[in-house]
């Protein structure tokens, strides 16, 4: 199993930049194992990113890599997908990225149903900038920002981007290592939008100011306020306040961007042949 | 040995994740805080100290797969 990380690494970029305890690497590693799992080659693979700590990931992992302006990562992966329907294409986003300044970007590949696997490290934080809150910070949360607590509530962002028309939506923790490498192997596997939200820490902007004072102990708040969406559907209401629900969250059936466009591609020939 | 724990200690961090959440108290941080493999036989091979190092810093061997 390490094995099959290691060959997906850039091993001469490590020991990475990311802080000691960082949720980012455990994500990479579930990711990784999810990919070899389904054998994705290196050269028919390609990760976007933005900026932002979880887009330096892009630094450490071995396929086709794109490290793009912030906020902007599924701009470029639209792009690149509709010129290349055959890659498989995997962004990596935070939450400030994702749903902060990229979150027009977000709503909008939801809504084309794109084929394109999202996967957004949600620390509840700007880690890269020293801890500012983003659209996903708790309201009552502490952030460079916000020395008196966070005022206003944040996005349930996986609510947002269902709403939005992704056709397959999860959540899992860093924690809950193997349910997350299993929500990230089936969003991978899935055609259309599929997004996963992927909670994380930052012990370094957020945990220090949030009473956490290790990344176990946030790993272990994590364990301790997330639900599976199984076991809260026979739960009452008032078990499941303060929590999360984990799983997956929403799948449906809708036409796939891409092989839309190739309808359109088609027609155009065919009047282009006429004339 | 049933199961070979290997610490790649130029990549780990110390940052203790791995030592939390063993659930036989194989692990343990040392003076430097990187980890240390302190009961090897006590290893059930449940590989989630592998599985949760953000860092790649520790394997096991000799799980089935
Ligand atoms: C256009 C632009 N605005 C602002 C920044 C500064 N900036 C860099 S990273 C970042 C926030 C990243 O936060 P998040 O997406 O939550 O990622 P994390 O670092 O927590 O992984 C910001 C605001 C930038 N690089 N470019
Ligand atoms: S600042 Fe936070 S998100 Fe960035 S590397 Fe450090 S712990 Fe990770
Ligand atoms: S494999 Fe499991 S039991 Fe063995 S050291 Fe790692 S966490 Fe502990
Ligand atoms: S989880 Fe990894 S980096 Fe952290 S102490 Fe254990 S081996 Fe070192």
């Amino acid at each position: 199993m390490a094995t099959a990380t290691m060959n997906y690494l850039r091993q001469h970029k490590l020991p990475h930049i990311w802080c000691p305890g960082c949720g980012d690497g455990i994500m990479v590693g579930a990711l990784l194992r999810a990919i070899d799992k389904l054998g994705w080659s290196k050269d028919e693979t390609v990760v976007v990113t933005g900026i932002g700590c979880s887009a330096r990931s892009n630094a450490i992992i071995d396929f086709n890599t794109f490290q793009t302006t912030h906020g902007r990562a599924l701009g470029f992966a639209t792009g690149l997908k509709l010129a290349r329907p055959e890659l498989n294409v995997v962004v990596i986003t935070g939450d400030g990225d994702g749903a902060g300044i990229g979150g027009n970007h977000l709503i909008h590949t939801a809504r084309r149903n794109i084929d394109i696997t999202t996967i957004l490290v949600n620390n509840s934080i700007y880690g890269m900038t020293g801890g500012q809150y983003s659209p996903l910070t708790p309201a009552g949360a502490k952030a460079t920002t916000a020395p008196f607590g966070r005022v206003e509530p944040n996005f349930d962002v996986c609510e947002l981007v269902k709403g939005a028309g992704a056709s397959f939506v999860a959540r899992s923790t860093v924690f809950h290592v193997r349910q997350l490498e299993e929500m990230i192997s089936q969003a991978l596997t899935h055609k259309g939008f599929s997004f996963v939200e992927v909670i994380a820490q930052c012990p370094t902007g957020f945990g220090r100011r949030n009473k956490m004072r290790s990344p176990a102990e946030m790993m272990k708040w994590q364990r301790d306020h997330a639900v599976s969406a199984e076991a809260a559907s026979k739960l009452p209401p008032e078990k499941l306040e303060g929590k999360f629900l984990t799983g997956v969250l929403h799948r449906s059936d809708r036409s796939e961007y891409t092989e839309m466009y190739q309808q359109v591609i088609a027609e155009a020939s065919k009047r282009g042949g006429e004339q | 040995m049933r199961y070979q724990i290997q610490v790649n200690t130029k990549w780990c961090k110390a940052c203790g994740i791995c030592v939390e959440f063993c659930p036989k108290a194989v692990l343990a941080q040392g003076d430097d805080g990187k980890v240390q493999v302190k009961n090897p036989e006590a290893c059930i091979g449940c590989q989630l100290c592998e599985l949760r190092c953000p860092d790649f810093a520790i394997e096991v061997g000799g799980v089935e797969k």
